[in-house]
């Protein structure tokens, strides 16, 4: 199953490479990751989306905690949680596709934020699911390039990481 | 006033009560081995081979209540240093390694003798540091040493590039250390000790499977007397040997895949284990759903929260320190008055004892051939069961693991995890240096031996009189024994040719050495070796072994813990399989 994991870690170097060499090592998987500086300069803040049985994904966040630098180390699946990632898509958007392409941007709340006489670049925001489903409503031969950032994913209400 | 970063690595390890490093020089650590050399608190033990560096201190550690230390150049000195750390963290043992590193200008530019040392040794140590700013050098010492021995012990390794060391600051050493992000647990959920304690009083057949955590935490003691207390069966992994006493009659003996019949079938058919830091190796439970076949509760006390429910799911996982929850729950069941049912208990130890009585470390002497377990057992006489014993990897670990009945724990030093050939010599001079006045042998291969013989030398100038036992069988046996088995006797590059005179060896690094082939030969040579005339000697003693001796019972891959491969005088007989509710009323 899929699983969104959030990751306090100490703002270190080498931190993110021992997470991730632990994936690698223990032949965990990792769908994608995402990291940054929180509010407070010490610590960063990782979403590693995984898969696995509950028992491997039990492993992966004992196995996670084990690192020193780790600070705390949530299962988001575990309760109510928003997840969203952001995907700037670059199409070629000429003659009548031009149009039907700021349509489709509109549908899906993306914003174009860079235009060309023959490109949109659009900016999209939502669940991976979703993004996915844009990429499969459009027509596959006027993508030019996509980049996605990862999920990113935060627990609803009081739901609080934090140390 | 300020001193270099040599000096503050070197009053670090001062303050930090270090009694020996282990090491060798190179480029990068000239400056730190002037400042060892311009002092005096500490003893600096010149080894021949990095990786021995780290066995040694390993050793001294696994003997002693200490952290190791050990010291490399950057570079080959580095890489040379891994296997040692990989050994030291496959059996949880604290040590802090120190390895030099380019200048810090220099890094990353393939400078002479540069290695990522931290991305190597990441995923073989508990922690690394790289450190880059001389202030941080004390605080970081402090926290290698810190992570290293707390928690669930391991190697940390400490990168020092060498314009650090040459750096000037203040030295202040920090008075505690504190990680916010490290926080290990120690004392057990009282509701889950509860729990096991009720599991053991309804126990019909419990069981105790004591490993490396119970030495590593110190609670031998409190294994014991739970055992004493409850009057149970129990059984320790290879590196939890000597955590209970094994010359008791509640010790079943070692259990796994070379364990004696008695501890593996009361491991597949216990209906409730008590799992005491020990981790359910693969070479101990073999093949987890076989194990879990037979239905049995499980509790699970271990540090490390991953360790449980890894391999194994548990019913009742207890995270924190050994010592601290057997003293809880030894506590809470003197207080409730709970014991199991004393007449299923005298059922399941007929049982056992039926088990026992097929003595499955029994061998066929020999006049002829020097049997290598009798080997052990001499050695296990002629010291008192006494010595310190270390070993290197292979069919002679085996046997000094099975015939060397371990009294106390931290008397057997052996690779267990990751199985380390030429682990066994620069861990008995380590061990010794840590136990002056204990007698230390190593049991050895001629195999295992060549990989770290050079030791030979160090072990002349520190003045380290060990015994070394080498039980030569011309064969690297183990594998052999796998090659008999499973890919029909062909011994693809397992026969040892060429082997060296090693008496002329040991001679020639200025020790005694002694060719011992016949049989009645072993005893007085090894009451010569350890006679007061050669105490302060160290003795290499080349036993012509058996050739083709094995190590039974066996379990086989893929096999359960009650599908042994037995000794020949066992193949014979037949042996009642196990029946839940049978009634022992009338065996004897
Ligand atoms: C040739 C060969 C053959 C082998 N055959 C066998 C065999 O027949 N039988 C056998 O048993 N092994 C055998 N081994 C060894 C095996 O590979 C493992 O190393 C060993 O079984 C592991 O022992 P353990 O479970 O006691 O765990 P260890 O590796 O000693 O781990 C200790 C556990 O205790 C925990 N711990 C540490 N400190 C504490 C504390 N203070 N409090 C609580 N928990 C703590 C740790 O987290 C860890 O989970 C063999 C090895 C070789 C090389
Ligand atoms: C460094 C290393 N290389 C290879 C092995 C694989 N191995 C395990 S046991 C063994 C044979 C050991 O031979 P010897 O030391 O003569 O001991 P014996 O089994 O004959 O008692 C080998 C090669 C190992 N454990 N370690
Ligand atoms: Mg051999």
């Amino acid at each position: 199953m899929r699983h969104i994991l959030s990751i306090l870690l100490e703002n270190e170097a080498g931190a993110l490479s021992r997470v991730v060499g632990l994936f690698s090592a223990r032949a965990y998987n990792i769908d994608s990751l995402t990291v940054s500086t929180t509010e407070d300069p010490t610590l960063s803040r990782m979403t590693i989306v995984t898969h696995g049985s509950d028992e491997v994904i039990e492993q992966i966040t004992k196995q996670l905690n084990k690192l020193i630098e780790v600070v705390k180390v949530i299962d988001l699946n575990e309760s109510d949680h928003i997840e969203r990632e952001m995907m700037l898509i670059k199409v070629r958007a000429t003659g009548k596709d031009r149009e039907e392409m700021k349509r489709m941007a509109d549908i899906f709340r993306g914003r174009i934020i860079d235009v060309t006489e023959k490109t949109y670049t659009i900016e999209l925001t939502g669940t991976s699911d979703k993004l996915g489903a844009f990429i499969e409503a459009i027509d596959r031969s006027v993508i030019l390039e996509t980049v996605r950032t990862g999920a990113s994913g935060i627990g609803r209400g009081e739901r609080i990481l934090k140390i | 006033m300020q001193i270099s970063g040599a000096e503050i690595l070197v009053r670090s390890l001062q303050e930090e009560g270090v009694e020996f490093v282990f090491g060798y020089p190179g480029g990068a650590v000239l400056e730190i081995y002037d400042a060892i050399f311009r002092q005096q608190q500490f003893k600096h033990v010149l080894v021949r081979h990095e990786q021995a560096a780290v066995h040694a201190a390993d050793a001294y550690s696994r003997s002693c209540d200490k952290v190791g230390v050990a010291l490399v150049t950057s570079g080959p000195g580095a890489t040379n240093a891994v296997t040692g750390i990989a050994t030291a963290y496959m059996d949880s043992v604290p040590m802090v390694v120190i390895s030099g590193q380019v200048s810090t200008p220099a890094i990353g530019l393939d400078a002479f003798q540069e290695v990522d040392m931290v991305g190597i040794t990441r995923p073989c140590v508990k922690h690394n540091f790289l450190v880059k700013d001389i202030n941080e050098l004390a605080s970081t010492i402090k926290k290698a040493f810190y992570i290293a021995a707390t928690g669930r012990p391991g190697p940390v390794v400490v990168d020092v590039p060498k314009d650090v060391t040459q750096q000037l600051a203040e030295f202040h050493y920090p008075e505690s250390v504190s990680i916010r992000s490290y926080v290990p647990v120690t004392r057990g959920h009282p509701g889950q000790i509860k729990k096991a304690a009720s599991l053991l009083a309804e126990a019909k057949r419990p069981y105790i499977y004591v490993g490396g955590g119970a030495v590593q935490g110190g609670a031998s003691a409190e294994v014991t007397e739970l055992v004493k207390m409850l009057g149970v069966p129990c059984t320790n992994t290879l590196m939890g040997l000597g955590a209970y006493p094994g010359d008791d009659r509640q010790f079943l003996g070692m259990l796994g895949m070379h364990g004696t019949y008695e501890a593996n079938m009361a491991m597949q058919y216990c209906d409730v284990l008590i799992a005491v830091g020990a981790r359910f190796d693969d070479r101990v439970i073999s093949v987890p759903s076989h194990f879990l076949s037979q239905p049995k509760k499980i509790v699970h006390i271990d540090i490390d929260p991953s360790s449980i429910a890894k391999r194994v799911k548990v019913d009742v996982p207890i995270v924190g320190d050994v010592k601290h929850v057997l003293r809880d729950l030894i506590d809470l069941m003197k207080q409730n008055g709970q014991r199991p049912d004393a007449a299923n208990l005298a059922g399941w130890w007929k049982q056992i004892e039926q088990w026992r009585s097929y003595n499955s470390l029994l061998y066929t002497p020999s006049t002829e051939f020097i049997k290598p377990q009798s080997v052990v057992q001499k050695l296990y006489e002629i010291t008192g069961g006494d010595a310190i014993i270390t070993s290197d990897v292979g069919q002679h670990q085996m046997w000094a693991a099975q015939y060397y009945p371990f009294k106390r724990p931290k008397q057997w030093l052996n690779s267990g995890g990751l199985g380390t050939m030429g682990f066994g010599l620069p861990a008995a001079i380590g061990a010794q240096l840590a136990n002056p006045n204990a007698q230390v042998a190593c049991i050895t291969g001629e195999g295992s031996i060549q990989m770290n013989i050079q030791e030979l030398s160090t072990a002349k100038q520190y003045h380290t009189p060990v015994k070394v036992i080498a039980l030569n069988n011309r064969y690297l046996g183990m594998v052999r024994q796998w090659q008999e088995f499973f890919y029909g006797t062909r011994y693809a590059e397992s026969y040892m040719d060429a082997l060296p005179d090693f008496v002329g060896i040991a001679e020639a690094y200025g020790h005694v050495g002694m060719k011992i082939e016949n049989p009645a030969d072993v005893e007085g040579a090894l009451r010569e070796a350890f006679s007061p005339a050669l105490k302060e000697r160290l003795v290499f003693m080349d036993f012509r072994t058996d050739q083709s001796e094995n190590v039974f019972p066996m379990i086989q891959n893929g096999k359960g813990l009650d599908q042994m491969d037995l000794p020949p005088h066992m193949r014979e007989l037949q042996i009642a399989p196990f029946e839940n509710n049978r009634d022992y009323g009338n065996m004897c």
